[in-house]
This record gives structure tokens, sequence and C-alpha cells, in this order.
């Protein structure tokens, strides 16, 4: 559905023009249909940068990419036609009505039936009853869900979200996280930014890590066992040195460590190795009170990644 | 043509929702079209009516003008081919006002992304626009022109003075020559307001586009110029070529771009 390769963007910056700031550095990445993909980033990695790259809103300085099938650059609008976007800070026409909002983008969008398609998503964002009020009068939650609706209205199979719910309080950040399954279970392909890696971990199948340059783009999980491995925790009701050096010996265990009674293990097989393991700790008369798995969260990954990241700007 | 009406539809119900936007564009054209009706009014009762033209004193390039007319029907001439140049000036200042703010307006509302990522082509973009600036001042001058010649005829002036106002000058002037002066100074507008990133000094740059005609009116004043059906038809000229170029470039240099990233 999104497919790049070697993107560019250098913005000419300073008074006269003079300096080069290279916003996105050589980023090939490929999205799946039906894909939610997070694109994760610090504050001026250049993820809005790409997302207005991706939508035809401005020319990369190289590279070439396909959207929706087709060319970026030479079929601009017909990727416009096929793509949704909810742009970072999405402005409004004020004095007019949410419904008159919807209208006008729905024509623009050449969208068939524009009153159905308004009617629809006033009701599905829940902004029914407050549809004839002019915007100006909205909360940024009503703002962003009519956004939503805006970004929604032709019905594109792809969707860019532009950190969808930056600023709303945590009810509303759920109805748009939901919302965004929603679509996910309609088989949309979802591309978003966001800060809030919790969501990158509960919405997206892959995520990717990117700062001027694409860092690493995996799932969460598998990003999550490449990175630090799988450990397991053994509670061991009292604790012998000896099987410390026992379980190390184990084919598959990696790094062994001892926190109080516990053991601590990375292993690359936990399937296979913790019955061994157990089997061995039982034997050499240890009492196995609980085994657990510990899990990183994505934000431990990200700020490993970014922490080491090169931060240097061209 | 869709995407355009949507533009200027849209443009018009923002711009027509402010009142000050309106009553500008309103009581501007009324004070316009009050000043020559009553200075036809006070001259008409008030001037002598059967001296010869040329006992008038007017410049002489004006004189031929008035070949078998009275002094007050010259006069009365004379002072309508000044006023002539405020009916000029209505299809100048209207689309400015509402052009000069169509870019920036949205830029700083932040509502242009949103739009340029839609598949409207930039130039039904710069049509909407451009179009939702120029009907109203062409419509709004030919109202006042309109009011202005029914008003002189209720005034009851004398028939030279009538045909005068109703000659090819004052015709192709407002008629014709007028919606061209609106389409150059809404490209002038456009160009400006996609440029700055402040719509005031978008308005206020935009505004100095009556300054070619300030300068005509001063030549005017002076009795330096007269303004006969010559000079009309080669404003017309210049001035639709120069519209036309306008144009042209204009749809080249616009680029999407350009508009959404340069922060001046
Ligand atoms: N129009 C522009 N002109 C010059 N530089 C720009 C422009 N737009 C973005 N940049 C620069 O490109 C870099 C990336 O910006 P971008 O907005 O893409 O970051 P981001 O990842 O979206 O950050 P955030 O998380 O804060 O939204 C920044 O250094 C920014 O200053
Ligand atoms: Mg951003």
């Amino acid at each position: 559905m999104i497919k790049t390769k070697n993107i560019s963007k250098v913005f000419l910056i300073g008074k006269k023009q003079e300096k080069e700031l290279r916003a996105v550095d050589d980023l090939t990445l490929e999205v799946m249909k039906g894909e939610v993909f997070g694109f994760l980033g610090p504050n001026g990695a250049g993820k809005t940068t790409t997302v207005r790259i991706l939508t035809g809103l401005i020319r990369p300085t190289e590279g070439t990419a396909q959207v929706a099938g087709y060319e970026l650059g030479r079929d601009d609008t017909n990727i416009r036609r096929n793509v949704g976007i909810l742009t970072e800070a999405p402005g409004m026409y004020e004095r007019l009505t949410a419904e008159k909002n919807l209208t006008i983008f729905a024509n623009l969008y050449d969208v068939p039936d524009v009153q159905k398609a308004v009617n629809k998503y006033l009701s599905m964002m829940g902004l029914w009853e407050r549809r004839l009020d002019s915007v100006g009068s909205y909360s940024k939650g009503m703002r962003q869900k009519l956004a939503l609706a805006r970004a929604l209205i032709h019905e594109p199979q792809i969707l860019f979200l532009d950190e969808p719910t930056s600023g709303l309080d945590p009810e509303a950040s759920k109805t748009v996280r939901d919302f965004i399954e929603e679509l996910k279970s309609e088989g949309r392909t979802i591309f978003m930014t966001t800060h809030n890696l919790d969501e990158a971990e509960r919405l997206c199948d892959r995520v990717g890590i990117f700062q001027q340059k694409l860092l690493t783009l995996d799932s969460p999980s598998n990003l999550r066992d490449q990175m630090f491995g799988r450990r397991v925790v053994f509670h061991l009701q009292t604790m012998e040195p000896a099987w410390v050096d026992l379980v190390a010996g184990i084919a598959g265990a990696g790094n062994v460590e001892v926190v109080d009674n516990k053991l601590v293990v990375s292993l690359k097989n936990p399937e296979e190795s913790n019955p061994v393991i157990i089997r061995a700790l039982v034997t050499a008369g240890a009492q196995v009170q609980f085994v657990g798995v510990i899990r990183h969260s994505l934000e431990q990954i990200y700020l490993e990644m970014v922490g080491s990241g090169d931060r240097g700007q061209a | 043509m869709k995407h355009v009406r949507t533009i200027i539809d849209k443009e018009w119900s923002e711009v027509f929702k402010n009142r000050w936007v309106i009553s500008t564009m309103t009581l501007l054209p009324m004070l316009f079209v009050a000043m020559p009706l009553v200075m036809l009014y006070m001259t008409t009762s008030s001037l002598p009516v059967d001296l010869p033209a040329e006992s008038a004193g007017l410049p002489a390039g004006f004189t031929e003008v008035c070949a078998g007319l009275t002094a007050g029907e010259c006069t009365q001439i004379y002072l309508l081919n000044q006023f002539m140049l405020l009916f000029m000036l209505m299809p100048l200042m209207i689309p400015t006002t509402i052009a000069a703010y169509s870019i920036v307006g949205e830029k700083t509302t932040r509502s242009l992304e949103p739009l340029l990522a839609t598949p409207i082509t930039t130039v039904e973009l710069l049509a909407g626009k451009g179009l939702a600036a120029v009907i109203p001042g062409v419509l709004i001058s030919y109202a006042a022109f309109g009011i202005f010649v029914i008003g002189s005829l209720l005034l009851g002036l004398s028939t030279a003075v009538i045909n005068y106002i109703l000659s090819p000058i004052w015709l192709l002037g407002i008629l014709v020559l007028g919606p061209i002066l609106s389409v150059i100074a809404t490209i002038v507008a456009i160009y400006i307001s996609s440029r700055v990133s402040d719509p005031r000094v978008a308005e206020q740059l935009s505004g100095m586009v009556i300054i070619p005609l300030m300068l005509v009116m001063f030549a005017v004043l002076a009795g330096k110029l007269v303004i006969n059906i010559n000079f009309m038809l080669i404003a017309i000229v210049i001035c639709a070529l120069l519209a036309f170029g306008m144009l042209r470039l204009g749809t080249v240099i616009f680029d999407r771009e350009n508009i959404l990233t340069k922060w001046k």
C-alpha cells in the first residue's frame, strides 16, 4: 500500500536559505494493506515531514514512493483521492458549522452522496447534536473528532494520522483509539505517528522508530525480543550459588543474574528451555515457587534506540 | 467546476458571516455613488446654463468634448470625468479585501494543509479563490453604477449630461475595464497572500494596487490627462494583456509545497 525507496528531504533554512536541514534521510519502508503502522520518533525527527511527503503535500528531495498503487510525484491527484490525512494541527473553518465543514470536504473529495456521508460521520463521531454550531465553539476533543471525520469522509483506503490523540483527555483518547481499531478491522491501512508508546504498542502491527533515519522496524514484540532477548524469572524459596552455574550451563541460556531469591535468565527460546531448567533446579533440590517472564515495554526499547541514535543534524 | 464552486461557496460563507466585511463592501460604494450625485445636484442648480462652453475655463484638451454644449453642462461633464475614477476604484478595492486574506488566512488557521491534501487541482483552487473575490467586486461596482444612473435620471439632468454618463467611455470603463481591474487586483492580492505570514501585512500590501489608479486620478485632477475614448481603449488593451500574463504566470509559479512550507 505504501512503499518508499530512499526518500530524503532537505529543507533550506536560514535568512538566505543558505543552510541545509536534512529532515528525512534515506527512508525505505513498506506498509502492507490492512496494517496499522506506527511511526515513532522524538520531536523534530521528521515524522510530519514524512507524512507530508507521502500525502503529496511536499516533494521529496530524493527517492521515490508508491502510495495506494500510484507513483508519488506523477499521480498525486489519484494519491490524494485514495488517502485521508489527519494533520498534526488540523484547522477548521471556525466560522462555519461542523456540517458545512464536512460538506465542503466531501465536495472536494467528490463523494457521491455528500449529505449521506456527512450525516454518517457526524453521528459516528457523536457530533450530530452540535452539527449546526460553528466549529469556533468546539472543544479540542470535538475538533479532533471532526478532523477525523473530515479525513475519512471519502472512505480512503489509506489513512495518515499525525498524532491523533495528542492533547486529548484519557477518555477522548480512548474513543479515538477504539475508532482506529474499528478502522483496522475494516481493513484500512493506517500510518500513524504518535508519542504515546503505550498506544503504539496496543494499536500497531509494526512500528518504525525513526529519527531522521529509520532506526528499526518490526512488530513491538519482535523488537522486544531482538533487543533484550527474552528473560525469565525463577522465584526460588532459597538461593544457592551453585544453582547459578547449573542454570548457566544449560543449552540456550544466556546471562544469569541473581536478584534476592530470584534467578533472572536470558533465554533464546523459553518454551524449550524452561522445562529443562525447572527439572534441573528441582533435581538439585531447589523449591521453585513461580516462573515468570519479564516484558520490556516499547518505551524501554524506544529510549534505548533514540538515546543511542545519531542526534546530530546536518 | 464543482471544486471551483465549492471553494467559492466556502469563501463566501466565511466572508459574509463577517459583518465588518459586508459593511466595508457596501458603505464605500454607497459613498462613491453619493458623491457625484450630490455634486451633480449642486451644480445643476447653481451654474449658469446659457453660456457657451468655452467660457467655463476648463483645460484645453477638454473643450473639444464640449463642442456645442453650455458651460454648465460642460462643467458637469468635466467633473464627472474625474469622478469616473471612483467607479474604477471599487472593482480594485472590494476584491483585494477578500483575496488578501484567502491564502494567508488559511495558513494561520491551519486549514490550508487539509485543503491542499484534497484532490483539488492548483488551478481549481486559484480559480475558486479568485472568482470568490472578483465576482463581488464586479457585481457591486455594476450595481453602484446602476444606482448612479438611476439617481442621475431622477435628478433631471440635461440630455447631454445623461448621454455622457451612458456614453461608450463610461460603459467600457465600468463594464469592461472594471472587471479586468478586478482580476488584476485579485491576482496581486492572492499572490501576496500566498507569500506572507500575516493577514494584516497581506491586506496592506495588497491595498497598494490602487496606487497606479491614484496616479491617473492625480493626473486628471491636475488637468494633465483627459479620459477620452482612446485613453479608455488603450487602458483596456494594456490591462487585459497584463491580466492574461499574470494569470499564466500565476498558475506556473503557484506551488503547493511553497505556499504550505514557506513562512516569511
Ligand atoms: N517547512 C519547513 N522548513 C524548514 N524546516 C522544516 C520545515 N518543516 C519541518 N522542518 C524541519 O524538519 C525537521 C523535522 O520536522 P517534523 O515536523 O517533520 O518533525 P516531527 O517528527 O513531526 O516532530 P514532532 O514530534 O515535534 O511533531 C525539524 O527540524 C523541522 O524544523
Ligand atoms: Mg510532527
